[in-house]
């Protein structure tokens, strides 16, 4: 991330779109942003007007067209912020500040493993993206799990649309493997890089299971956040390496939010 | 019209009255994509102790209604390598710098304020009494008249720049605390700090934060901050600084009317990191609004 990319934009809703179980995708037009973005940025955004709720949440960034000067989110509805940002309509605008973070690194070749669950799934159709067009005859495995069908189906469906073929796993069985997305992983014995998105326990069994294989793994995490630039300290977590102040912690928005597994303390 | 809106804290002159507060604008750089920080009045950096500081376990912070808890726990690079690594950009970009210090014995501000006083390019030091004194079972020095007296006179004998003390709320009376540091030699006060808050995780039934405690910010606090500011500008011959939830320029000229000489914009800038230009601009537009020359004219001006 350059300094100079950094922006404050006011963005506007171009569309908003209900994958089913809460989840809403928004496409916003903010071409500053757009025009550097990079697959596992973060953007934070004000939700509202006025002081409750008072911080911008972060977002990962789930697409990007720099063309059309647009961004997409992906979220669940899951508190105050996310239900006053699922209540907005196309024409409105909202505070974006962007491209916050370090992104995944992009291996320079062999197969690409992108892991996610849940929400985590979010920035992975944006590095798909990415890889599709930098990396056009490479080899992209997507492995998404969730708890159902109803919460997976409308993302996979997006990685199909790229030319590729999600294998899923769900809690329920509804929908693929009956079971955890890190058995998907097992399945696969050819070699590559990971990047894993997703709730923390999955990303830990993840990274492990990377470690064994001696396998490269991409982690992004996710903490509270105050400010998502630097200025608050808040977005903490424990880290296997020391810190510039001799601490064993990193702070997800200026050394994240996508770290080398190996870097956190799970 | 252009209404002049320089004010003087204790030999310390700003083109205008708004600041950042410590602790939520970093060393500035930060801020650098967003605003023109040199436009600020000035920069209050983020505390600095003598040794680098680790702060403390996750969780740190946690929203609450129009406001947030936090417990960063004093993260910050140390003394020098603030001088060797931050200092340069801000003389160079002609910030007008505070440097606000922390340090559990009085003699680690002594010595903070000693180095800092021979750096170039430091406007003006603030010193962040809300510390436990370790050396005295960890009470805060800016809960003991005698203690944030004797800190601010040790502090006062070793440096010449502009001195600010920053008053914690978390006391019985903050005007005899405010007093006790003008008798000890500040030129200035600015309140408030945080006041001390918690969360807790009904699912986990523990509390939010690492810590347990964190001090309580944003525009929830302005009414208490408010309310301190208007009793110590009574109660010393000193500037006071207003600081507390400031988010709107509309909240600064409150202050401004309370009796504070200049203000301090601290959660806000997380929001929105141009936050401080904007309060700068509407100060200005109120002054020449109400045909005011001198934002002097604002000072205390809802003072009976």
């Amino acid at each position: 991330m350059s300094k100079a990319a950094l922006k404050q934009e006011t963005a506007i809703l171009q569309a908003g779109e209900d994958l089913g179980g809460g989840v809403r995708r928004l496409r916003l037009r903010c071409p500053g942003i757009a025009a550097t973005a990079e697959p596992g940025q973060f953007v934070m955004l004000k939700t509202g007007e006025g002081c409750h709720p008072l911080l911008r949440r972060p977002f990962s960034i789930h697409g990007c067209r720099p063309g059309a000067g647009e961004v997409e989110i992906l979220f669940k509805v899951v508190g105050e912020g996310t239900a006053l940002l699922a209540g907005i309509q196309p024409g409105a605008t909202v505070s974006m500040i962007g491209p916050l973070g370090n992104g995944f690194t992009l291996a320079a070749g062999g197969t690409h493993y992108l892991i996610g669950g849940g929400m985590g799934i979010a920035p992975l159709k944006f590095l798909a993206a990415t890889l599709r067009r930098r990396q056009p005859e490479a080899a992209v495995r997507v492995l998404l799990g969730a708890r159902n069908k109803t919460e997976i189906a409308p993302l996979a469906a997006d990685f199909t649309a790229m030319g590729l073929t999600p294998e899923c796993a769900t809690d329920d069985g509804s929908l693929g493997h009956h079971g955890l997305v890190t058995e998907l992983l097992a399945a696969h014995r050819t070699a590559g890089t990971v990047y894993c998105c997703g709730p923390r326990p999955m990303m830990r069994a993840v990274a492990a299971s990377c470690a064994a294989r001696s396998m490269p793994c991409q982690v992004s995490m996710e903490t509270m956040m105050a400010c998502g630039i630097k200025a608050c300290l808040g977005c903490t977590i424990k880290s296997t390496t020391t810190n510039d102040k001799g601490a064993p912690y990193a702070h997800v928005c200026q050394d994240g939010p996508v770290f080398a597994a190996e870097v956190i303390a799970w | 019209m252009v209404s002049n809106m320089a004010v003087d804290i204790g030999g310390f002159r700003l083109p205008n009255p708004v600041m950042s507060a410590s602790g939520t604008f970093g060393y500035g750089a930060e801020f650098d994509a967003f605003t023109d920080i040199a436009a600020l009045g000035a920069v209050v950096v983020k505390g600095i102790s003598l040794q680098p500081r680790p702060g403390n376990p996750p969780p740190r912070v946690r929203e609450t209604p129009c406001g947030m808890l936090n417990a960063i726990g004093l993260e910050n690079i140390g003394v020098e390598r603030f001088i060797s690594e931050r200092l340069p950009w801000l003389r160079a970009r002609r910030c007008r710098v505070v440097v606000n210090i922390l340090g559990d014995s009085l003699e680690e501000y002594r010595q903070l304020a000693a180095r800092l006083d021979k750096a170039e390019g430091v406007g003006a030091i603030e010193v962040n009494i809300s510390c436990p004194n370790v050396k005295k079972g960890g009470v805060a020095f800016g809960t003991d008249e005698t203690m944030a007296r004797d800190l601010t006179r040790a502090v006062r004998d070793v440096t010449a720049k502009p001195l600010i003390v920053k008053l914690s709320p978390n006391v019985t009376d903050i005007t005899a605390m405010a007093a006790a540091v003008e008798e000890g030699g500040a030129d200035a006060v600015s309140l408030i700090n945080t006041l001390i808050g918690m969360a807790i995780d009904v699912e986990r039934r523990r509390p939010v934060l690492a810590n347990t405690f964190g001090g309580l910010s944003g525009p929830a606090i302005k009414p208490v901050a408010l309310r301190m500011v208007w009793q110590v500008a009574d109660a010393v011959g000193i500037p006071v600084i207003g600081v507390g939830g400031i988010s709107r320029w509309q909240d600064a000229v409150e202050f401004l009317l309370a009796g504070a000489v200049a203000v301090q914009v601290g959660t806000a800038n997380f929001v929105n990191p141009a936050v401080t230009a904007e309060i700068i601009d509407g100060i200005g537009a109120y002054l020449r609004t109400h045909g005011m020359s001198s934002i002097k004219e604002l000072i205390g001006g809802a003072k009976p």
